[in-house]
């Protein structure tokens, strides 16, 4: 096949984004500019299921390969997808026009610029998981800072300018030592061609400096425990769509950098630092845990609980085995899912109320009984209730690290009871107990699109929940091969 | 005769200044008039560079004191081309704040036939010259508008310390005279060795003058004031067209005399490079005035520059060379922006003034926004390929330290470029400006930023016209 469908998965938003941007920006035209990019984020999204249908599950090799010469015997524009990226693709498609469905309520201003940065944002978060070439990974991986910054500055909260402004430079400081590393692969093995870098594998000696560079920037996007704090920052203060696709998209791209660089690129180093990063994860989720449990704004409980749900993610992902990696990218396809609707149940009574506070709610079940249906529905999600597909990525995970290392198995299973107790206490004090607040009574019910939004996380939450295969087996061969070619390198070396 | 030809720019551009300032003299009212007239001039030496000299490979003239080669000719066009740009976008501003004078257009040629002469210097005494003959006009111009205390106090600050520099560059050259025996480039070559410790003093002044020149930490304390006192217009040229003609000097010089002496100056670039690079970031964070802030955020830059120099091969200089081209675009797409804050005739410098351009001028501000993320290296915008074939190149050499420095640094310069992108989206937004601006300052503006912008499409191009350049 040789039309360039993944360029155009990567190109399509950005085409959109450019259209907009040369219409007129009246107010009346808002509803143009949203059918606009709804139609764009909606034909991107039916290309990736077609890639979905049409990917050989029965190799581990990189499917849809396209590679063009960019910079002149240096770097080749390559992209192309594995059972591993693909998913990652189709969450991005899936969630961006949910995001964009939802921006009717908390975006008063400026909608067209809005959904022009959510549309180049895609373009951005696709390539990511697409690039087969460090630098054009880095490139994409840099670019979506851009659009980011300007949703949480332009359309955030009060205190949007340092939010702002800590995740650009926090994220940025992060990176540039990756980007060292990068030329410095270059330097070493004379390519920066992921599938190539597979096959000779990278010196020993330098493995762990590389290793630690590429932790670096991964470390402060997953975001890891201590240099997780830009994160509740970010989310108070973004609108819901933006934290939306930040918590849904954009923290998953240093979990997938995880298992295709530092696992695939440095094996050596992967298997010293292994102790490092246990630790970290336990750290983070026990005690980002116990923040969660103290907190009285909604949206930065949800904040501290994806920390402690990425903990479970880097744990899993550094047991190296075929359960504890399968587990930690269902994991992660979980929390986009999950995580994403969370915010936009937040988004939903913020947009009412205009409280983020908890003890502003109480009692509101009476009032609003689908919303409450349906928050109850990812709350139990969010603490992995069997049956949804919290559950599947936190087992598998678990299952894994027991038989790595029974401490830390047991300290992150304590991470689970904790995980359940914040989510249930926040469950109870927002939509049982009193009606106290008399403001409360006028809210009104979920809206059509607010309903449709959240049905549509619902559907795949408990499918996948319950009937996981479509997932494991996408991903099946190309985890396992990951981890031969690993085990094999190791040994090598 | 046939020779001449080479020169043929430099000859041209001399005899329209005279030329020019006749005219000046006996025809009134004729400031419109001679700046057409030097834009055509500078037009038409465009074309004659491009014609004479750039399919030459390396030629020297005058018992070898210049030279012409693929690097003079590629770094002369680009000055060309750029003070043609320079100069069209500030004539509304020239107008506006009444110093559209026959001086002006005329000190520009001369400057830049002083660059011209210093980029194909083979000889330190050329070179001077060209030096000299740069600077005097620049002198005059940083002063332009005489009527404003701070612009006359620029000037003079500019002339003081720029003398100061120019004594000691002199110094240098009289001692690397007496150690060789030769002002000429390629007879210093061949006279050295590396083991003549004394050389190295000469070296040593020569840089510091150099150093001076392109504003590198510790000789850039001259650049905030003269950069904020004097008009935008001179402002702008001093950030660029200057820089270009140094660079290539500063290449020449370190590489064709002095390479066998590497080990002796490389540490001295290392560390102007790195401390423009910090010094650069950190210093304009304060900065309210955004001439003072580009001149701090220029330091920086000049600072990535030398980094490719310090590494001592053909990757670095190229490097450095798209380095300073691609902040040529950027700055050219930063001032034109500038050079639109026009409210009742009247320029607005400080920051703050673009406080919520946003909403009023939306397309000026997504220019600046892109140039600004460009400028703080975030890709895919040009600036950050900039950088990235710098590091490149650095970490080639194994020079790990100013590879991961430089790059830190980045990050905090960051910081200030997104404080005025927080300014100019962030904030409420203020009274408009005029929409009236020269067809030129729009041209440019437009270009400038949507080739920044698209520069990742096509990144071959830019290293196919450098990768001709062969000094060692």
């Amino acid at each position: 096949m040789n039309f360039p469908i993944l360029s155009s998965l990567i190109l399509l938003p950005t085409i959109g984004a450019l259209f907009l941007f040369f219409t007129k920006n009246k107010d009346g035209n808002n509803l143009t500019a949203k059918y606009v990019s709804l139609f764009t984020t909606i034909v991107n999204f039916l290309i990736s299921i077609y890639l979905w249908i049409y990917f050989d599950q029965s190799t581990s090799n990189f499917q849809f390969i396209e590679e063009r010469q960019w910079i002149d015997g240096f770097i080749n524009y390559k992209v192309g997808i594995d059972g591993i990226s693909i998913l990652f693709v189709i969450l991005t498609t899936f969630i961006t026009p949910l995001c964009i469905i939802s921006v009717n309520n908390s975006v008063k201003t400026r909608l067209r610029d809005f959904l022009i940065a959510i549309l180049i944002m895609e373009s951005f978060m696709i390539g990511v998981f697409c690039a087969l070439d460090l630098v054009v990974f880095y490139l994409f991986f840099e670019a979506g800072l851009i659009p980011m910054f300007l949703i949480i500055g332009i359309w955030g909260g009060p205190k949007r300018v340092y939010s702002a402004f800590k995740f650009f430079l926090y994220t940025l400081l992060g990176s540039v030592l990756m980007l060292v590393a990068i030329i410095s692969i270059y330097w070493i093995t004379g390519t920066t061609d992921v599938i190539q870098l597979y096959e000779q594998g990278i010196d020993t000696r330098y493995q762990n400096l590389l290793w630690l560079a590429f932790f670096s920037s991964f470390a402060v996007k997953t975001p890891m425990w201590p240099v997780h704090t830009w994160l509740p920052d970010a989310h108070v203060e973004a609108p819901t769509a933006g934290s939306v696709l930040l918590a849904a998209i954009l923290l998953k791209m240093a979990g997938y950098g995880f298992i295709r660089f530092s696992l695939g690129l440095f094996p050596v180093a992967s298997e010293i630092f292994t102790p490092l990063i246990y630790t970290l994860s336990v750290i983070a989720i026990i005690f980002t845990s116990l923040i969660a449990l103290m907190q009285e704004d909604m949206k930065k409980l949800i904040a501290y609980s994806s920390v402690a749900h990425m903990g479970f993610v880097t744990l899993g992902i550094f047991t190296i085995q075929q359960q504890g990696i399968e587990g930690s990218i269902i994991q992660m396809i979980s929390h986009g899912l999950v995580s994403a609707a969370l915010f936009l149940c937040v988004g939903v009574i913020y947009d009412r109320m205009h409280s983020r506070l908890i003890n502003s709610y109480g009692g509101i079940v009476a009032v609003i009984p689908k919303y409450s249906i349906l928050f109850m529905l990812f709350t139990l999600a969010a603490l992995g209730l069997p049956g949804t597909t919290g559950f599947i990525g936190e087992f598998l995970i678990l299952m894994a690290a027991f038989k790595d290392n029974f401490l830390v198995a047991v300290i992150a299973s304590l991470g689970v009871i904790l995980g359940a107790a914040y989510m249930l206490w926040l469950y109870k004090r927002v939509v049982f107990g009193k009606l106290i607040n008399v403001e409360l009574k006028k809210m009104v019910d979920l809206n059509r699109s607010e309903y449709f939004i959240l049905t549509c996380l619902a559907v795949p939450t408990l499918f996948f929940g319950f009937y996981p295969d479509p997932l494991i087996n996408t991903i099946e061969i190309s985890v396992n091969d990951l981890i031969n070619m690993y085990k094999t390198n190791l040994i090598n070396k | 005769m046939n020779n001449l030809n080479l020169v043929l720019p430099e000859i041209f551009i001399s005899i329209s200044i005279m030329f020019l300032l006749v005219l000046g003299v006996f025809k009134k009212d004729s400031s419109k008039l001679i700046f057409n007239i030097s834009l055509i001039v500078l037009f038409i030496t465009l074309i004659i560079t491009f014609n004479e000299t750039f399919a030459i490979n390396r030629k020297t003239l005058f018992n070898d004191s210049v030279v012409i080669d693929y690097m003079s000719s590629l770094m002369k066009i680009i000055t060309l081309i750029a003070t043609f740009l320079v100069l069209v976008i500030s004539s509304s501003y020239l107008k506006t704040t009444k110093i559209f004078k026959i001086e002006y257009p005329i000190l520009i040629l001369s400057s830049v036939l002083g660059m011209l002469i210093m980029i194909s210097s083979n000889d330190l005494i050329v070179f001077y010259m060209g030096l000299e003959l740069q600077s005097l006009a620049l002198y005059v111009l940083a002063t332009f508008n005489r009527d404003k205390l701070k612009s006359s106090e620029a000037g003079l600050k500019y002339f003081v310390l720029s003398a100061l520099s120019s004594g000691l560059l002199l110094y240098g050259c009289s001692l690397v005279y007496g150690f060789s025996g030769s002002t000429n480039f390629d007879i210093i070559s061949n006279q050295l060795n590396s083991n003549e410790y004394v050389l190295t003093f000469g070296i040593v002044f020569i840089l510091v003058g150099l150093a001076f020149k392109i504003s590198a930490v510790p000789f850039h304390m001259w650049a905030p004031d003269v950069y904020e006192g004097s008009p935008t217009s001179v402002t702008l040229f001093f950030t660029m067209v200057p820089k270009i003609a140094a660079l290539t000097v500063f290449i020449r010089f370190l590489y064709v005399p002095f390479l066998n002496l590497i080990d002796q100056w490389q540490m001295i670039i290392i560390f102007l490079s790195l401390a423009s690079m910090i010094f650069g970031a950190i210093a304009a964070i304060g900065q309210t005035n955004i001439k003072r802030l580009i001149a701090y955020s220029s330091i920086g830059h000049v600072g990535y520059t030398l980094a490719g120099l310090a590494t001592g091969t053909n990757e670095g200089i190229q490097s450095s060379i798209i380095y300073i081209t691609i902040y040529i675009v950027m700055n050219l797409a930063l001032f034109s922006g500038l050079l639109m804050l026009r409210r009742n005739n009247q320029y607005h410098e400080d920051i703050e003034d673009l406080s919520g351009l946003s909403k009023n001028h939306p397309l000026l501000s997504i220019s600046l926004l892109i140039v600004l993320f460009s400028l703080a290296g975030i890709p895919p915008l040009a600036g950050f390929f900039a950088k990235f074939y710098i590091f490149k190149a650095v970490l080639e050499e194994s020079m790990y330290f100013l590879a991961i420095v430089g790059l830190l640094s980045t990050v905090i310069s960051a910081f200030y470029y997104l404080r005025i992108i927080k300014i100019i989206y962030f904030d409420n937004q203020k009274d408009q400006y005029d929409n009236d601006h020269s067809l030129w300052l729009k041209f440019t503006i437009t270009l400038s930023t949507i080739l920044v912008l698209i520069y990742f499409i096509f990144p071959s191009q830019l290293i196919d016209l450098v990768s001709r350049i062969n000094i060692i």
